[in-house]
């Protein structure tokens, strides 16, 4: 059944439509966690803090976290491979196109593939700036993510990368959650306003949500 | 009607191909398409030139071997195939770019003919039902309910032309495979090959170099019978039930 998954192109999607829902779910619930900025850096930190101490006693020290970031780099990998083979077989199978060009689909749908690679571009920096700390602008704090989102939000290119990432993000799921219900066989002509109006209001909290702490830190309501 | 048309001319698969300028005249907005076309031909065979290739057979729009880009629509701007568009969808003096489907799997046989038989070979890997010949059976011997007969009859309008494809940006036959599938698969009469008919349908797809689905809906405006974008939502259901229950 693996195989007959990977091997297909109807399989191939299946996949990226759970990883993608995967991420999505994580998603929602890292946005909610991020809005407790609006509490204090007390609240924040305490929160970032029991995300390594959550399963305890029953897990280790921090298992749970990596339990959650070992399924979301295996969700990464599985989406991307799948987007990459994908796309280099759609490309393959338009080897010429139309001398009379017409605007195609809608924009969210265009644009999958470049705010894909946006994001994965992203994910990369992302980590590297509050995980890791390797390129935060100045001195990165481990267990003081407040004020390393702060500092983060102090520089404008911090800004302006995350701004971007996130409107990128939005888009990918207004096509990518109606598309995965279509690929999972759950979309019909009856349920497609309703699936339709869930990826935007997904994809509009979403976006509101993780935009609202860049904002808040430049205005000054986060400091 | 005065019109300019440029139209692909290629003389064979192998040889390079490119848009050529004809000019026109003298068409009534009441001709077809095709038969447009065919006043050009008369021309250009008057004058000693090779006529336009393109394919045509029925021309009431049931046969689905007439093609064409029209303007970049599969089938021209109204709904229909293009020997049921007829000139008055166009004005005098418009300039029509005239194209063939363009996809991997549909290589160009010459000007505006392309090979279709990738879709030959998908129907041949389980686009059928395994019947017993014989007198025909009692009309009523096995009972359709009725919604399940309008999705059947619904899918079985699709008349093959492959304009989903063409107008597809991933060349992809889904609409095309997804319409087959659900004629056959929510019928009693289908039921015996419903697993192996979409496993095999799907992979004699992607067999034939057809790409994926990006839900991006272009077939389903193109398509001339109105086959809808949620069918391939409804293929995909049938596929994943099929992976679970049948081992391979
Ligand atoms: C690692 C970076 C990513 C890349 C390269 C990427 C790329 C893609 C591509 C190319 C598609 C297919 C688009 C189409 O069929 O038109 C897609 C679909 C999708 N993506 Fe992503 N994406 C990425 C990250 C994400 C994230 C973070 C999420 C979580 C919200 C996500 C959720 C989805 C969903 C739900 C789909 C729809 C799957 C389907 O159509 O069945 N993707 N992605
Ligand atoms: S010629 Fe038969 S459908 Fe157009």
């Amino acid at each position: 059944m693996t195989r007959t998954l990977w091997d297909s192109t109807v399989g191939k999607k299946v996949i990226m439509a759970v990883s993608g829902l995967v991420m999505l779910l994580y998603l929602v619930v890292h946005m909610i966690g991020n809005l407790k900025i609006f509490f204090g850096a007390g609240e924040f930190n305490h929160y970032a803090h029991w995300l390594r101490t959550m399963g305890e006693p029953f897990l280790h020290h921090e298992w749970a976290l990596w339990l959650v970031r070992i399924g979301l780099v295996a969700a990464v990998v599985l989406h991307g491979v799948s987007a990459y083979h994908l796309s280099r077989r759609d490309i393959r199978a338009r080897p010429s196109g139309y001398v009379h060009r017409k605007p195609r689909a809608a924009y969210a749908t265009r644009t999958m593939r470049w705010g894909g690679i946006i994001l994965a571009l992203f994910i990369v920096w992302h980590i590297l700036d509050l995980t890791t700390g390797t390129v935060h602008p100045g001195g990165f704090q481990s267990g003081r993510p407040y004020q390393n989102v702060i500092d983060t939000f102090s520089t404008w290119y911090g800004n302006t990368v995350y701004i971007v990432a996130v409107l990128a993000l939005g888009l990918h799921v207004q096509h990518g959650f109606w598309s995965a219900a279509q690929t999972l066989g759950v979309g019909n002509a009856t349920r497609d306003r309703i699936l339709k109006t869930t990826a935007n209001a997904l994809a509009l909290v979403l976006t509101a949500g993780f935009v609202a702490v860049p904002v808040a830190v430049m205005t000054g309501v986060v400091s | 009607m005065k019109l300019t048309l440029r139209v692909w001319r290629q003389p064979h698969a192998e040889a390079p191909g490119a848009m050529a300028t004809y000019e026109v005249d003298g068409i009534s907005p009441n001709m077809s398409f095709l038969e447009m076309l065919d006043t050009l031909n008369e021309e250009l065979v008057l004058d000693g030139d090779e006529p336009v290739a393109f394919d045509h057979d029925c021309r009431e729009g049931i046969c689905g071997a007439c093609s064409l880009v029209i303007n970049g629509d599969a089938h021209g701007p109204e709904p229909t195939t293009t020997c049921q568009l007829h000139m008055r969808s166009f004005q005098d003096g418009q300039t029509i770019d005239v194209e063939p489907w363009r996809a991997a799997a549909f290589p160009v046989v010459k000007d505006l003919v392309v090979d279709r038989s990738a879709f030959d070979r998908i129907i041949q890997s389980g686009g059928y039902i395994s019947a017993p010949t014989g007198t025909a059976p009692d009309a009523h011997a096995t009972p359709v309910p009725k919604p399940d007969a309008d999705f059947a009859f619904e899918h079985a309008e699709c008349i093959g032309c492959g304009a989903c494809v063409a107008a597809c940006p991933n060349g992809s036959a889904m609409l095309f495979t997804s319409a087959k599938v659900n004629h056959l698969n929510v019928l009693p009469q289908g039921a015996p090959e419903r697993e192996t008919r979409v496993l095999d349908m799907v992979a004699a797809m992607d067999e034939e170099g057809f790409g994926g689905c990006t839900l991006a809906g272009e077939c389903a405006t193109a398509c001339p019978k109105g086959i809808p974008l949620p069918s391939i939502a409804a293929m995909n259901k049938e596929w994943l039930r099929a992976t679970r229950k049948v081992r391979r």
